[in-house]
C-alpha cells in the first residue's frame, strides 16, 4: 500500500521550465491523472516518478521515504510505456518472466506467476507468442502485465493506449480501470485524452506549461474549474467576453446579476458557460438558430448572438428547433474569469451531463 | 494483389522482364561460376565446352609452404582484427549512439577519414611509426594496419543499429529491476545482434581482404592471403589463382550461411512495431 507525494518538483530542459514548481499527493490506491496539451510536463513528471528523469528541485516520496537518489531499477515503481514496450527477442512469457528472474525467483514461482498475470490481462494462452505476432492491444495487455506481476507499490502508465485505436482504447481503459480497482494499485497515468481522462480517473491533475492548473474529481473539474484554461480544456465550454458593471456582469446580449464581490481587474473579464446551461427561456435574451446537429439523445445547437462568437448549447431531443429560427435563451449558471478571480454565477451547480466530452 | 499487374500486362513485357533478369543474373554469377570451373579444371583445350574435372592444382596450392603459410596467417589476423576492432568500437558505438558529449560529430565523422584518403600514403606513414615501435614484419603489426580498415564499419554500423533501438526498451529493463550493464547485455546487444552481425562481417572481410598495408607491414616473413594473391597472379598458371579466389571467399561465404540464421529470425523479419 503506497502513497506517493511530488514536492516542489521541477525540470528545465535548457532555459525551458517542463515542470514548474509541481507539488501533488496520490492517495494509497488513487488512479491519478496527469491531463494537459502535450508539452504540458505530463510524460517528464511521469519520468521523473519513474527514475527514467532527475529533477533538478523538489522530492519524490513514496510511503514518506524520499526516492529521488534511487535509479528506475531500485524503485518501487512500475511503467507502461506509449509504445516499445516489449523486448522484441522474448516471448510474452518471458518479457513477463524477466524481472522474477532478475529477482532470483525459484522457476515453479516464476511460471505460476506469469501464468497469473497473462491471465489476469485476459491473454491466458499468449505466453510462447513473440510481440510481433501480438496486436497493439495484446502487447499493451502483456505490457501491464510486465509490470504488476512485480507487485510494484506505484503503477506508471505514459498514454499507453494512445496508439490503439478508438474503440479498442476504449475498451482498454475500461479494462485498466477495472483492473487497477482490483488490484487496489495506486496509479498515475498520463494522458492528453481528456476523455479518457474524466472517464477513469479519481482525481485529476490538470497541467499547462509545466505548471499544475488544478488537481480535482472529474466532476469537480468539470463544474468548478479554478482557471480558464481548465475551464476550456474540460469538456465544452462557451467563452463570452464580459464587463464587470455596478452589481451585474454585462456578456453580448445577457445581463447576470452578481451577488457582490466581483472586482473588475482592468475591466477584462470572460464568462464561461456550459452548452447545457443556456437554457430556451421565453424570458431570455434573443439569439438566432444557425445550426442543429442530432447527436442521439440530445441535440447541440449552434447559436449565433449578437456581439458574440457562435454558441454551442445542448438541449432535449423533443424541441423543435429549425435553423434560421429566432430563439430566446437565458444563461442559468456560468462562471466569471476575471484577472485571478472566479466567482460562480447563478443557480446551484448542476452535475456534469451525459457526454461532457463532445466529439472534436 | 499487389503483383496482380505484373500478370496483366502480356506476354511480351513478361519475357522483356524475364530477359533482364538472366542478364543481371549472368552478368553477376558469370564470373564467379568461370572462377570455379578453373579451380576444377585439369586441361581445358579448344573444343570442349567444359574442362576435365580434377583437383590437382587444389593439391598444388596446399603443398605449397609459402600458400599454406599466408593461409594461417590471414586466417588468424583477420579474426584478431575483428575481435579486437569489436571490442574497442562497439562500446564506442554505444556511446556515440546514447550519449551526448562535446565533439560526439567531430569524433564520428574522424572515423571516416582513414577511408576518405588514398590509403597508400597513410598507410607509409603508419609504417613509419610501426617502424620505430618494433612492429614491422610482426604479427600485431598486420592485426593493427587490418583494425584501420575495419575502424569505419565497426562503428558506423553499430552506431546506426544501436540508434535505432528505442530508448523505452532499455528503460522497461532498468524499470523492471535490472541495472545498466545487465540492460546491455540481456537486452541491447540481442536486440542490435542482427545490425551486429552485420558490421562483424563487413569488418571480418575489410580484414581479410587488406593487401595494400599488410603489404607494407608484414613483408617478408607475415604475408596473408590478398598479398599472396598478387605473387601467385603474376608467376603461377591460371587455376592456382582460382583456386586461391574460391579459398578467399570461402569465410564470407560461411559468414553469410550462419549470419543468415540470425538476419531471418522472425522478431527482425516482422519489422515489430504499434
Amino acid at each position: 500500500m503506497a502513497r506517493l507525494s511530488l514536492r516542489h518538483l521541477s525540470k528545465r530542459f535548457g532555459t525551458h521550465a517542463a515542470v514548474h514548481d509541481l507539488t501533488l499527493d496520490v492517495a494509497d490506491g488513487e488512479l491519478m491523472c496527469l491531463l494537459g496539451p502535450s508539452g504540458c510536463g505530463k510524460t517528464t513528471t511521469l519520468r521523473m516518478i519513474g527514475g527514467f528523469a532527475a529533477p533538478d528541485a523538489g522530492d519524490i516520496q513514496i510511503n514518506g521515504r524520499s526516492v529521488v537518489a534511487l535509479p528506475p531499477e531500485r524503485r518501487p515503481t512500475a511503467m507502461v510505456f506509449q509504445r516499445y514496450n516489449l523486448w522484441p527477442h522474448m516471448t510474452a512469457a518471458q518479457n513477463i518472466a524477466f524481472g522474477l528472474r532478475l529477482r532470483r525467483l525459484p522457476r515453479g514461482q516464476i511460471e505460476a506467476k506469469v501464468r497469473d498475470a497473462l491471465g489476469l490481462v485476459g491473454l491466458p494462452g499468449a505466453g510462447h507468442k513473440y510481440p510481433h505476432q501480438l496486436s497493439g492491444g495484446e502487447q499493451q495487455r502483456v505490457a501491464v502485465a510486465r509490470a504488476l506481476v512485480l507487485e510494484p507499490q506505484i503503477l506508471l502508465l505514459d498514454e499507453p493506449f494512445s496508439n490503439l485505436d478508438a474503440r479498442l482504447r476504449v475498451h482498454m481503459r475500461e479494462e485498466v480501470k477495472q483492473l487497477q480497482r482490483a488490484v487496489g494499485i495506486t496509479t498515475v497515468f498520463v494522458t492528453h485524452d481528456q476523455e479518457e481522462a474524466l472517464t477513469i480517473a479519481d482525481r485529476i491533475a490538470v497541467m499547462k506549461d509545466g505548471v499544475l492548473q488544478q488537481v480535482d474529481t472529474p466532476a469537480a473539474l468539470y463544474a468548478r474549474p479554478r482557471t480558464l484554461f481548465v475551464a476550456d480544456f474540460i469538456g465544452t465550454m462557451n467563452l463570452l467576453p464580459a464587463r464587470i458593471e455596478a452589481g451585474a456582469v454585462a456578456a453580448g446580449p445577457w445581463r447576470l446579476p452578481a451577488a457582490g464581490g466581483l472586482r473588475p481587474h482592468g475591466g477584462e473579464a470572460t464568462l464561461a458557460v456550459r452548452p447545457e446551461d443556456l437554457v430556451l427561456d421565453p424570458a431570455g435574451a434573443p439569439v438566432r438558430v444557425r445550426r442543429v446537429v442530432n447527436l442521439g439523445h440530445y441535440l447541440q445547437v449552434l447559436l449565433e448572438c449578437p456581439g458574440v462568437a457562435p454558441l454551442r448549447m445542448f438541449t432535449e431531443k423533443g424541441a423543435s428547433l429549425e435553423e434560421g429560427q429566432g430563439v430566446r435563451v437565458r444563461i442559468s449558471r456560468a462562471l466569471l474569469f476575471s484577472g485571478p478571480d472566479v466567482a460562480e454565477l447563478g443557480g446551484p451547480m448542476r452535475p456534469p451531463v451525459a457526454a461532457p466530452a463532445e466529439a472534436p | 494483389m499487389s503483383v496482380g499487374w505484373y500478370w496483366a500486362v502480356g506476354g511480351l513485357r513478361r519475357a522483356v522482364a524475364l530477359g533482364a533478369f538472366l542478364a543481371l543474373a549472368a552478368f553477376i554469377l558469370g564470373p564467379l561460376l568461370t572462377l570455379l570451373l578453373w579451380a576444377f579444371a585439369g586441361s581445358w583445350l579448344f573444343p570442349n565446352l567444359l574442362p576435365e574435372f580434377s583437383l590437382k592444382w587444389w593439391a598444388y596450392v596446399l603443398g605449397n609452404a609459402d600458400v599454406t603459410k599466408a593461409i594461417r596467417m590471414s586466417f588468424l589476423s583477420a579474426p584478431a582484427a575483428t575481435l579486437l576492432s569489436a571490442v574497442i568500437c562497439i562500446p564506442a558505438a554505444y556511446a556515440f549512439a546514447r550519449l551526448e558529449f562535446p565533439g560526439r560529430r567531430v569524433l564520428l565523422l574522424s572515423f571516416l577519414s582513414a577511408n576518405a584518403f588514398p590509403k597508400i600514403g597513410l598507410y607509409v606513414s603508419i609504417a613509419t611509426l610501426l617502424y620505430r615501435l618494433n612492429l614491422m614484419d610482426t604479427f600485431a603489426g598486420v592485426v593493427l594496419i587490418q583494425v584501420i580498415n575495419t575502424l569505419l564499419f565497426m562503428i558506423w554500423i553499430p552506431t546506426g543499429t544501436f540508434r535505432g533501438i528505442n530508448r523505452n526498451l532499455e528503460e522497461a529493463a532498468r524499470d523492471v529491476g535490472a541495472g545498466p550493464l545487465r540492460t546491455f547485455f540481456q537486452v541491447t546487444l540481442p536486440i542490435a545482434l542482427p545490425g551486429l552481425l552485420v558490421a562483424l562481417l563487413f569488418a571480418f572481410l575489410a580484414a581479410f581482404d587488406e593487401a595494400q598495408g599488410t603489404l607494407i607491414v608484414g613483408t617478408p616473413n607475415h604475408i596473408t592471403m590478398p598479398v599472396m594473391m598478387y605473387t601467385l597472379v603474376l608467376s603461377y598458371p591460371q587455376p592456382v589463382g582460382a583456386v586461391f579466389s574460391v579459398l578467399l571467399s570461402l569465410p564470407s561465404l560461411v559468414f553469410l550461411l550462419v549470419a543468415q540464421r540470425y538476419l531471418r529470425a522472425g522478431y527482425l523479419a516482422a519489422g515489430y512495431s504499434l
